[in-house]
């Protein structure tokens, strides 16, 4: 040990306070370089949505230089935004992520509270379950979940398939596990003193939930809101099964079904589909970006 | 300790409130309450995610009209297709290189963005996310486009340089590189953000220790900041390794697995074979082929967890 000491204060005697700070500069030049070529690769797709959505059918197929827009016009977003069609796609999906939230909220919030404060028989293995449920990718579940409703159909009678509301039966599989998770983290981080106090005073169990873990967790259960809302609306494969007809699909499949036929790409108004598609969640994210990242990063940090 | 010495106590008087009373102060109980509130997450749990994963089990043991049983034939069928080979193998391609990029990729921004001083860092964070936020579904259009074979913004910028049209899509090896590269960027966000939020946890004084102590640079990353991160990267990573060996969205709208099922991975080759050839029970057994790689990293990252839970 003493030896190596020895050998490292050697070197550092010769630096010199001046070089220090020049290193320090020019990493920061460096650092804001590469920053910039990475940000140019981040936003290029974006931009170049931006770019195509501008432009008419007759320049695109003109292939003049494709980033920039030498006459822009708006008629693809007017086209889009009259077509009934397209309004139905956006009003399915907004419909579906709405519910599916509310549906989300209701089963997880309760339960992360039970599994976080009021411990019953099984309580850890179901905590360490729904983490294990949220692992399940929906890759996996499709074809069972397909041929399960389907089956629903064929002994009821009442038919789920190809209708819209049936995803909002299999989109809180993967909202509810991920929203329990990390609301179990947020309610453990509340001291035990506040929830013994209500309890002492009175309070129910329902009370304190609703008085006291609801509005302290706020930060969390916004998190939590906007991760079910982002999850719901992005959701590509689970209506690609389960929905066909036109006028019950939703946003992402309606664009790639209908705005693609055959070979045909009106590549205008696919672009304009689909920066109205990522318009929702990019809003979200710009106002309430703090929140957004603290749903990312909790899933891994607490817990 | 003291929850542990508290617990007979609870115990004893459970059992005392029990024999004094019948169902209404059952009801009122804590454990019977807490009960009622998971069960609603709990009947979720049971009939759409375990059921239908039981029931894969089973379908994946059927013949195609789904009224035969047929043990292990479906597998056996798999094992002698070299498509079934040639996903297994794209598959892995596929995930192992999409997530060391990402990995590598997000280490490195966030080092930048940690660089620079903490009132623009906001920003740069804010416009190196956008790749997550978007739909994966209407980025992946976008690449598309990008990539289109006659109306490539790629190769028209390349072309300047003397570089010939690339068949982005078209060529197989080009279409690998592409779905990687378009997985790649949609991910290295999420590693970027969850990098970024462990080098903000690591204590200032072991950098300002080590500098005294004459490490240089890569020392520094490789004794202190590495070693701060180690369990943040690794969970992170398996994370990752899940979702993209899960992935769907990309490969389906970029190439749909062509050219000739070249990029196929898992679960798009189980959507043609299952869905679209309406051949439910092989569709069945080959998403089933990605239970062990889940269930290894899953184990993993539930062992990360209850050891930090213990540490806590």
């Amino acid at each position: 040990m003493s030896t190596m000491t020895i050998d490292k204060s050697g070197p550092t005697r010769k630096v010199k306070y001046g070089s220090m700070s020049r290193d320090r500069a020019w990493a920061l030049r460096w650092s804001y370089f590469f920053l910039v070529l990475f940000a140019i690769f981040s936003l290029t797709p974006p931009l170049y949505m931006l770019i195509t959505s501008l432009k008419s059918s007759a320049e695109i197929s003109a292939a003049t230089n494709p980033w920039w827009v030498y006459h822009p016009t708006l008629e693809n977003y007017i086209g889009l935004l009259t077509s009934n069609q397209f309004l139905r796609f956006f009003w399915n999906s907004a419909w579906v992520s709405i519910i599916v939230v509310t549906i989300t909220m209701l089963i997880s919030v309760p339960a992360a509270f039970a599994l976080a404060r009021m411990k019953f028989w099984g309580s850890a293995t179901l905590a360490t379950g729904v983490f294990l449920t949220y692992l399940i990718p929906d890759t996996l579940l499709f074809i069972p979940l397909f041929k399960m409703f389907a089956m629903f159909g064929d002994w009821t009678g009442i038919q789920l398939i190809n209708r819209w509301y049936v995803l909002l039966f299999v989109y809180p599989t993967l909202t509810v596990p991920f929203c329990t998770w990390i609301m179990i983290g947020y309610f453990a981080s509340i001291p035990k003193e506040l929830d013994e106090a209500a309890i002492i005073d009175g309070a129910s169990w329902f009370q304190t939930l609703t008085r006291i873990f609801i509005p302290v967790a706020l930060p969390g259960l916004i998190a939590a809101t906007i991760f079910a809302f982002t999850v719901s609306w992005a959701q590509f494969l689970y209506p690609l099964v389960f929905t066909t007809s036109t006028d019950q699909l939703v946003l992402p499949v309606g664009i790639i079904t209908t705005l693609i036929k055959g070979d045909v790409f009106n590549w205008g108004q696919i672009m304009t589909g689909a920066l109205l598609g990522a318009a929702p969640p990019l809003i979200i994210y710009a106002f309430l970006m703090d929140y957004y990242i603290a749903g990312l990063t909790a899933g891994a940090t607490k817990g | 300790m003291v929850d542990v010495t508290l617990q007979p106590n609870r115990v004893t008087a459970t059992q005392a409130v029990r024999k004094r009373s019948g169902l209404r102060n059952a009801l009122r109980r804590k454990s019977t309450v807490a009960f009622v509130m998971a069960l609603p997450l709990i009947l979720l749990i049971l009939i759409l995610v375990v059921y239908p994963a039981l029931y894969s089990l089973h379908l994946a043991t059927l013949n195609k009209s789904m009224a035969k049983f047929v043990g292990f034939g479906n597998f056996e069928f798999l094992f002698k297709r070299d498509t079934f080979w040639l996903v297994v193998k794209q598959s892995c391609i596929f995930a192992i290189s999409a997530v060391i990029f990402k990995a590598l990729i997000g280490f490195i921004v966030a080092h930048f963005v940690h660089n620079v001083p903490a009132k623009k860092q906001r920003k740069w964070r804010g416009m190196l996310l956008v790749p997550w936020v978007i739909p994966p579904a209407m980025s992946t259009l976008a690449w598309l486009w990008l990539f289109d074979p006659s109306y490539s913004a790629f190769n028209y910028t390349l072309s300047f340089f003397g570089i010939g049209p690339i068949p982005w899509t078209g060529d197989a090896m080009w279409a690998r590189f592409s779905v990687i590269l378009v997985n790649v960027w949609y991910g290295a966000p999420f590693f970027m953000i969850m990098y970024l939020a462990a080098l903000k946890s690591v204590p200032e004084q072991l950098y300002e220790a080590a500098a005294i102590d004459g490490a240089n640079w890569w020392q520094r990353i490789w004794y202190v900041t590495l070693p701060m991160m180690r369990n943040i990267i690794a969970i992170t990573t398996l994370f990752s390794l899940i979702v993209t060996f899960a992935n769907f969205d990309i490969v389906r709208i970029l190439t749909a697995g062509g050219p000739l099922d070249h990029t196929h991975i898992f679960a798009t080759w189980a959507f043609r074979v299952g869905i679209e050839g309406s051949d439910v029970p092989l569709g069945a057994s080959v998403s089933l082929f990605m239970v062990p790689i889940l269930a290894v990293a899953a184990v993993f990252i539930l062992r990360d967890i209850s050891k930090r839970g213990n540490e806590a």
